[in-house]
């Protein structure tokens, strides 16, 4: 028997605000989260230009042993997930009780690594180093702290899919719980946004340089943007099987009914219309619906020539140039490892509120961006469905279809 | 350092890294106990005592240390060594 599969608790931590009520606002107003960071000038960036997202205080929610595994992914995942699991009206004593899994994107734990190897220099001597450093370094580190914090009993497993992290770890949440392997997961995207992160990438020369308008820098789509600027935080979504949710009375803020999966099998770094023509198909496909059952598309836009070029190509191609298009990349930045799950986070919003939040930035199309409806500003707009592509380096690619919920 | 700044020092320094209340610290009180120390923790409170104390007790040194009492004892004696 295959179960649906909903959505009963969303949290969000981002450098567009550091809770939904304030996320909500900056969605509907077109706010930027990006600013100019000397750090990365002193540091040797090409581009300055950076989503800022401050450390968050956890002492007063969490135990010594509990914050000193924790470096920027679990710290800002411990927030987002913090808020999610308090809106899904759950807690630790109900894990430890009722299993519930957690699959978590994360695909770097730099800044940790980095400051336990300088300990290490410095010291010569690893004994010196500390209790904590190995449970920042691990790439699962969000899935350790949070699993341990919880008290969680399923299914445990770190999602590392470059920009599609996120996006894959929902969609393999669905999986789970549509088989009925899973009664509850909860899923999600941390990024991580220190120097350390970010600077191999920047070094690649893909990142906006307009250092004299951070809030025009990211401009996804726009014919004169000059490429992406990187971003980071946490955003968790709480899933589980709908008799889970009925029976526990809980609110539901959408039903996940289409995930599409695909890879190129073709260039590391560049986009591939093959490849995400298929995560858009199958996700379609799976969902068993017609373009005209999207009522918007979020797009993974991050405001690079090639990637953005691609994807309105794909989206034209798929599904053709009326459905309404923003990429909220324009405000936050690209999210990278988050993005997949945040993105989803705030098409939820937009679809509870009946809005889309602006492609800020969006001045002039190309020639693919004109085949598509990108919509530029705030717009009331009634959304029963959506569908949000995440597409990463290696060419992973997945496509995640979310309804209203209807019994 | 004599006994008295011994106490006061580790007071200070364990009380910050492990977070209790320093009255909590008191000589007869068992010292895994009251700064409520896992396996994990003695690694912490090796380099602690390596950076306020500068010395880096091992494993044997911890083996006779039940109380604070205990532990200022051992302190001493590492460094008088």
């Amino acid at each position: 028997m295959e179960h649906r599969v909903v959505i009963t608790g969303i949290g969000i931590y981002s450098s567009i605000g550091e809770s939904i009520p304030e996320v909500l606002t900056s969605l509907k107003e077109g706010k930027s989260g990006i600013i100019y960071d000397e750090l990365r000038k002193e540091f040797g960036y090409r581009s300055c230009l950076t989503g800022f997202v401050k450390d968050p205080d956890l002492k007063p929610f969490l135990s010594r042993r509990e914050r000193i595994g924790m470096h920027q992914p679990a710290m800002f995942a411990y927030m987002s997930t913090k808020e999610a699991v308090e809106m899904a009206g759950l807690d630790a004593d109900f894990f430890e009780n009722n299993e519930t899994g957690i699959i978590f994107g994360n695909d770097s734990t730099a800044g940790a690594v980095v400051e336990t190897i300088d300990k290490a220099r410095q010291r010569k001597d690893t004994t010196l180093i500390g209790s904590g450093d190995i449970f920042q370094n691990m790439n699962c580190t969000v899935n350790m702290n949070l699993s341990t914090i919880y008290k969680l009993k399923g299914i445990n497993l770190t999602m590392s899919a470059a920009c599609a992290s996120g996006s894959h770890s929902i969609g393999m949440g669905y999986l789970l719980i549509k088989q009925g392997l899973q009664e509850r997961v909860i899923c999600g995207g941390a990024q991580e946004i220190n120097i350390y992160a970010m600077g191999s990438f920047d070094g690649l020369g893909t990142f906006s340089i307009r250092h004299d308008a951070p809030h025009k820098a990211s401009r996804p789509f726009d014919r004169d943007r000059d490429g992406l600027v990187p971003s980071g935080g946490s955003a968790t979504i709480i899933i589980e099987s709908l008799e889970s949710a009925l029976k526990r009375n809980a609110k539901i803020y959408g039903e996940i009914v289409g995930y599409g999966f695909s890879s190129n099998g073709d260039h590391i770094s560049n986009p591939n219309f093959d490849g995400q023509y298929r995560s858009l198909t199958m996700s379609m496909k799976q969902a068993g619906l017609t373009p005209n059952d999207i009522d918007y598309i979020n797009a993974h836009a991050t405001s690079t020539p090639v990637g953005d070029t691609t994807e309105a190509q794909v989206i034209a191609g798929v599904l053709g140039s009326k459905i309404p298009v923003s990429s909220t990349k324009s405000m936050t930045g690209h999210e990278c490892w988050m993005a997949g799950a945040s993105e989803v986070v705030y098409s939820l919003l937009m679809m509870q509120n009946d809005f889309i939040a602006p492609n800020i930035n969006f001045e002039n199309p190309d020639e693919d961006s004109s085949k598509i409806n990108i919509v530029p500003e705030f717009r009331e707009a009634k959304i029963d469905c959506f569908l949000s592509n995440s597409f990463g380096f290696g060419g992973t690619n997945s496509s995640l279809i979310i309804k209203k919920f209807k019994l | 350092m004599n006994r008295a700044e011994i106490i006061e020092t580790t007071k200070r320094f364990l009380s910050e890294e492990f977070e209790v209340d320093p009255n909590t610290i008191e000589p007869e009180n068992n010292l895994q106990e009251t700064l409520d120390l896992s396996s994990l923790d003695y690694v912490d409170l090796v380099i602690v005592i390596e950076e306020n104390l500068g010395f880096k007790p091992s494993a044997e040194d911890f083996k006779s240390v039940a109380t604070f009492e205990d532990f200022y004892q051992m302190v001493e004696v590492k460094m008088a060594e």
